[in-house]
């Protein structure tokens, strides 16, 4: 049986990853997410996980060693943040078109500049179309079970991907709460061990890495987006089996007081806890209005997306992170792709919010749905604003 | 087998006799590769998998190489091999290493010895990739290093980089009425390795197979990080006629340009015996379109620290002890 304990997420981060057995870790300090590689630096020097950690000199060379583990048939892990992230570009893309199942904890963080060391969605969006599976933890318990979770959907033989899962940083990295952790056993149970479908070893000689000239760069870069696409089925066999294993049901898009809502806010990673008290002060005074919270980033959840979206009048989804000159929040902008081919379909507002850190209260929330619904929505010719912004 | 005594003509008139028993018939770096005519890197890299044999892993840093030999659907390789990006063999190579050794350690994989090398150019090695390299053999990683130095980045068409020798022309930094093409001296990359305290550094060539093989035998052997900086004649990019490679090489060594000599726990050896007046090095220019353009002001400049930097590694050849012998002396 496992065990309900109290712990900073980010220490459970390092536990989860332990529990599932890395052959090699190799990891980067960078702040807020500095604690997950320390306590596994802690595990394997007291002698409870047996692998090798390699303590790298850049998050480039981070990614790049997981990538040479990978490549050689071990289970690989890593965590990083923000400029950590951005330094691993180069070699993002390229672990997923190897398909080296790679799993990263990443502690979201802005990007500079200025220099910000706290929470916004700002690096993950930069690295949005690296062909990574993306997770989004909204608390530590989902952290715990979507690390566990991540190594067994990217090493699925049909699957085959690098994924990531997403902490807020501070807000999650930093935060203590009580969590059920897993036993080993039922860890062990849950997640077989490693089986590459090819690896680096005298006895079978392959080569990886290969140049692809234009007669075949469009096709190995479909076959990708085919993979990523595909792997929306394994991640929901293994979240069912998740629930059944350990009775916590993961889905895309979670419901939080969706009956008989007319209107809703979206929200990805750890606002969507602090939205969920905003909800039941909504709901208190009468307001028929939900919370739909997104878990899983890439492969987007078009599907669920549209049928969470049925029957609301007004939807305001909530982004930490700004495409420049271009649609607003990322978020929004494949919520508003989702529903463009649907006739009923609700009004959507989009507002960009806590970034860099900036505290989001539950009065934000309620402030921003009121906001919402006092304008005039259907015609509104701002596809997005910032909330809370000086200097408007 | 003593190769690597006597005179040097000596060695390649006998070549025919000897050499055919020394080296391992196996090919692991196989033809139908794309590398150019006379091209010195495909041959060291050649010999360089003879000496290590079967259980190694290639980690390859973008470059000529990568691209010559991994043309997808086809591979020119026979040992397991892997490409991830150009600034970081040494970074992949440390993954592939402590995955070897913990899976051996798991007993997930046989029970043997299989080597981790990690192959780049000069510029993926001395330029972009030198953060990686430097924190790999800091590390410790049982990995062998290999630098194949072309002298320039020549995969993306002859620009210079840190190992583009004084003078020479490339087209980043091309000789004009304001320019003499590249005024800096070649980094010293082998004595950054040796700083790092790792037990075996070597120069080599591909115009001396056999002390290029031991070489590579030796620092196989080495449990622990170890660094070969083998000079790889480039005709394309030296623009030299092709069938002039293992002369290029030759003479590179004979004028002092580029000695071979390895450090082994820190005691300085000449690999390949020195004439006792060095050639000038005129002897060696003059022969590459590469420094066509020097006046005679600029090939004495080129000499006078040609010589320097030879009579400063003779003084280490000279005056270095081996790290056991002086631990000894310590009293």
């Amino acid at each position: 049986m496992g065990e309900r304990k109290g712990m900073e997420i980010a220490l459970a981060a390092a536990e989860a990853a332990a529990l599932c057995r890395p052959d090699v870790v190799a990891a980067y300090p960078i702040t807020p997410n500095t604690h997950v590689p320390e306590h596994l630096a802690n595990i394997v020097s007291e002698g409870k996980l047996d692998a090798e950690y390699i303590c790298v000199e850049s998050e480039h060379s981070a990614l790049s060693a997981c990538m040479g583990a990978s490549g050689a048939g071990a289970r690989v892990f890593t965590a990083t943040s923000s400029q950590g992230l951005l330094y691993m570009a180069e070699i993002m893309s390229i672990a997923s078109s190897m398909r080296l199942p790679v799993v990263m904890a990443l502690g979201n963080r802005a990007l500079s500049g200025p220099l910000n060391i706290w929470n916004d969605h700002s690096d993950i969006m930069s690295q949005r179309d690296t062909g990574w599976i993306s997770l989004f933890a909204s608390h530590g318990q989902e952290v715990i079970d979507m690390i566990i979770q991540a190594f067994r959907i990217a090493e699925d033989a049909d699957v085959l991907l690098p994924i990531n899962v997403n902490l807020d940083g501070f807000q999650l990295t930093h935060v203590v709460e009580v969590m059920d952790f897993p036993s080993q056993s039922e860890v062990d149970a849950f997640l077989p061990a490693y089986k590459p479908f090819a690896s680096l070893h005298p006895d079978h000689p392959c080569s990886m890495g290969t140049l692809g000239l234009p007669e075949i760069y469009s096709e190995a870069t479909k076959a990708r987006e085919v993979a990523i696409v595909n792997s929306r089925k394994t991640i929901l066999k293994v979240w069912a089996e998740w629930e059944k294993a350990f009775g916590r049901r993961y889905e895309p898009v979670e419901s939080y007081k969706m009956e008989g809502a007319q209107e809703a806010i979206m929200t990805m990673g750890s606002m969507g806890e602090t939205a969920e008290i905003a909800i039941d002060a909504l709901r208190e005074k009468g307001i028929p209005v939900g919370l739909l919270k997104l878990k899983l980033w890439r492969p987007f959840p078009y599907e669920d997306v549209r049928k969470a979206a049925k029957g609301l009048k007004s939807l305001l989804v909530l982004d930490r992170a700004v495409s420049f000159g271009g649609p607003g929040g990322p978020v929004a902008s494949e919520v508003r792709s989702s529903l463009y081919g649907e006739t009923d379909r609700p009004a959507i507002t989009n507002y960009i919010f806590g970034l860099g850190g900036r505290d989001v209260a539950v009065e934000d929330f309620i402030k921003m749905f009121e906001k919402m619904r006092s304008g005039d929505k259907k015609r509104s010719k701002d596809q997005y604003e910032f909330y809370g912004v000086r200097g408007e | 087998m003593n190769t690597l005594k006597g005179h040097p003509v000596g060695l390649i008139e006998n070549f025919d006799l000897y050499a055919p028993k020394l080296v391992d018939r196996e090919e692991y770096f196989t033809p139908g590769h794309r590398a150019c005519q006379g091209c010195g890197e495909a041959l060291a890299i050649r010999l360089m998998c003879k000496a290590l044999g079967k259980d190694t892993v290639i980690i390859n840093a973008t470059g000529c190489m990568q691209v010559i030999s991994s043309l997808y659907p086809t591979t020119a390789w026979e040992l397991p091999w892997i490409h991830v990006a150009f600034p970081n063999a040494a970074a992949v190579g440390s993954g592939v290493e402590a995955a070897l050794k913990v899976l051996r350690r798991k007993g997930r994989i046989p029970n043997r010895d299989v080597k981790a090398v990690a192959i780049g150019g000069d510029g993926g090695t001395l330029d972009i990739g030198l953060q990686a390299l430097s924190g790999a053999m800091e590390r410790g990683h049982n990995m062998l290093y290999v630098c194949f130095d072309n002298e320039a980045y020549m995969n993306t068409g002859i620009q210079r980089s840190s190992a583009t020798p004084f003078g020479a022309s490339t087209t980043t930094a091309p000789p004009g009425v304001a320019s003499m093409g590249n005024k800096t001296w070649k980094k010293n990359l082998p004595e950054i390795m040796a700083a790092h305290n790792i037990s075996y550094v070597a120069t080599a060539c591909n115009s001396y197979p056999l002390d290029f093989m031991n070489k590579v035998k030796k620092a196989r052997e080495i449990d622990g990080p170890a660094y070969i900086h083998c000079l790889s004649v480039c005709p394309t990019g030296w623009r030299c006629p092709s069938e002039a490679c293992i002369k290029m090489g030759r003479l590179a060594v004979e004028t002092g340009v580029f000695p071979l000599y390895e450090a082994e726990q820190g005691r300085y050896r000449m690999t390949v015996s020195m004439p006792e007046n060095l050639r000038p090095i005129q002897d060696y220019i003059k022969h590459q379109g590469r420094f066509r353009h020097l006046t005679p002001e600029q090939v004495q400049s080129f000499q006078e620290r040609t010589n320097l930097e030879y009579k400063k590694l003779l003084n280490k050849i000279e005056h270095s002890k081996s790290w056991a012998e002086m631990s000894a002396n310590q009293g």
